[in-house]
């Protein structure tokens, strides 16, 4: 009994060797200056540049793209990670309730029109999806980032599901009690969504933060640059330099990892129900 | 649908007008000119567009090099499917066995979910570098010269690990959820009947999950195809010509270094068809699996 205990902690501890491992080591490696990296290899232990080089990341203009400094980076990464889950709660919650609660005629044709947009992501469709934004001029800014990738169903589906689980009495006392439809929504709906919503958020912010293919299109004045959409730029700086500065492309890719992780693991409860129990 | 409905002319419209008009204006629009475009040759220069019928599919079909990234393509999927989903179940199944320390394994199992795949490409090309790399000094332990970038199959390898990594967290959260789901009395009577906790799984606990397993092939097959593409990406760095590279970065590489609107569209409408076949086949599932709960 207790050497299989044993066996399935060394299981499990390797497991995290294996996924924890790396983040931990480019954490360790870009705390040391460049050419320390480059003579001896990837770092597991602490360096003395920690301050020195995230400081040179978020703050100082050039580095690795010459215009943008990585404090600004992060700043984009928010408004497209929060503008993202914003707006696709705002609307999925919007089309789910029309669905849901209304009798009309189009609700069939429209649900299934959402409904094919599960059919293909964006990566298939991207250079029309492109050619469609410079026609309406919005490349190079934050809702030509935004706004298309809110053209997916994922989100009113969740909603949609969750909002078939309330009981239907509470639609009948609403009414006798003389809600309409707008005081139903705010009063009793969005309430009851409250778990739901914040797990949604949760999703949908870290799934626009790592957004990688899109900004790289939509952005070429780098003022607009992602942390994510940067991690590209530093490739292409790499590629030629003689010693790369491997401690500020970890940097960058730290900072890049930081935000979306801790939001996972503290939200992450609400994190894991949403997950499992909106993708069946 | 609710059985008790608000009945009134003009609200749903409105309340479902924003969702519409994104999806109309940057899906349906998009989707439209793919089609359309991937039956015309477009002048380089701008000049207006020929068309030539389905020219633009059969010149893909028959081309040696579409071939060859399809057929790296299946292999990458299959073993990035078969890889994550193997490790991240038996993780799962460790953690829903231990009970000292179980939170603290999970939080660190999941949290690389959070790492976007370029940013998992960038630290992984980092452990695969020539210089720097670790993974490089291991393999040349074993006398293997290995060349991440260069070699074809030293990239390939390169790239399914980084994938394989990225998803793990996924599938192992999926089955953990699985796994809690299996009621105890079930578990308890199938240790009454049987002594073997390894004859128990396959025969107990592995078909409960397969519901579970199911739903994780597909979504791990979509994972491969299309979420990869940072991965790529960033281990192949703009230098495609001799890597491995899947279906979806060749779409990118046609369509936005080479300037093959026509060809690169009418790839986007064969990737159509196969996401169309997965998403069918997930649907008829999930409704099958009503039956299981």
């Amino acid at each position: 009994m207790n050497k299989t205990r044993i066996f399935d902690h060394l299981v499990l501890l390797l497991g995290v060797a294996f996924m924890i491992g790396p983040i931990a080591v480019a954490f360790l490696t870009s705390t040391h200056d460049p050419y320390e990296i480059h003579m001896k290899g990837l770092m597991t232990s602490w360096g003395g540049d920690f301050v020195a080089t995230y400081d040179k990341v978020l703050f100082e203009k050039g580095g690795f793209t010459g215009k943008v400094t990585g404090l600004a980076m992060l700043k984009n990464s928010f408004i497209l990670g929060i503008g993202f889950a914003v707006g696709k709660i705002v609307l999925s919650m919007l089309a789910a309730y029309a669905i849901v609660y209304f009798r009309f005629k189009m609700g069939v044709v429209f649900f299934w029109m959402i409904f094919t947009t599960l059919l293909l992501p964006l990566e298939v469709r991207i250079l029309p999806s492109y050619e469609v934004m410079t026609k309406l001029g919005l490349v190079d800014t934050y809702s030509g980032l935004i706004v298309p990738l809110l053209a997916s169903a994922t989100g009113t589906f969740y909603f949609r599901q969750f909002f078939k689980s309330v009981p239907e009495e509470l639609l009948e006392a609403a009414r006798i009690d003389g809600a309409g439809p707008f005081k139903f929504f705010v009063d009793i709906l969005i309430p009851l969504s409250r778990n739901m919503i914040a797990a949604i958020f949760i999703i949908m912010f870290v799934y626009g933060w790592n957004q990688y293919l899109w900004p790289m299109l939509m952005t070429t004045d780098e003022s607009f640059f992602t942390l994510v959409r940067g991690i590209k730029q530093i490739l292409l700086v790499w590629v030629g330099a003689q010693i790369p500065d491997y401690n500020q492309a970890f940097a960058l890719a730290v900072l890049a990892m930081i935000p979306p992780i801790l939001v996972v693991i503290v939200f992450q409860s609400w994190f894991i129900k949403g997950l499992t129990e909106s993708d069946k | 649908m609710k059985r008790v409905q608000f009945n009134r002319p003009l609200l749903p419209y409105l309340l479902i007008l924003p969702q519409m008009a994104v999806i109309v204006i940057f899906f349906y629009w998009p989707s439209a000119q793919a089609i359309q475009s991937s039956f015309y040759i477009e002048d380089p220069f701008g000049f207006g567009a020929t068309f030539v019928g389905m020219a633009n599919y059969q010149d893909i079909l028959s081309s040696r090099e579409y071939l060859k990234i399809a057929n790296f393509t299946v292999v990458f999927t299959f073993l990035v499917t078969f890889l994550s989903l193997a490790i991240g179940l038996l993780l799962a199944v460790k953690a829903d066995k231990v009970i000292r320390g179980s939170s603290a394994y999970k939080t660190l199992l999941i949290s690389v979910y959070a790492v976007a795949p370029p940013v998992a490409g960038l630290i992984g090309v980092m452990f695969f570098d020539q210089h720097i790399g670790p993974f490089v000094d291991l393999a040349a332990w074993f006398g293997w010269d290995m060349r991440v970038g260069i070699d074809y199959w030293d990239t390939a390898i390169a790239m399914i690990t980084i994938s394989v990594w990225k998803q793990i967290p996924y599938n192992f959260i999926f089955f953990l959820s699985g796994l809690q789901g299996i009621p105890v009395s079930v578990v308890e009577a199938a240790a009454i009947d049987c002594r073997s906790p390894v004859r128990r799984f396959w025969t107990v606990v592995l078909p409960l999950l397969s519901p579970t397993a199911f739903f994780l092939l597909i979504i791990n097959m979509t994972y491969a195809l299309f979420d990869t593409f940072g991965i790529i990406d960033t281990t192949v760095k703009d230098k495609a010509a001799n890597n491995p590279i899947t279906l979806v970065y060749k779409v990118y590489m046609d369509g936005f270094r080479g300037n093959d609107i026509g060809g690169s569209s009418a790839q986007s409408v064969i990737l159509m068809l196969v996401v169309f076949v997965l998403t069918v086949f997930q649907f008829r599932f999930i409704e099958r699996r009503v039956h299981y709960t």
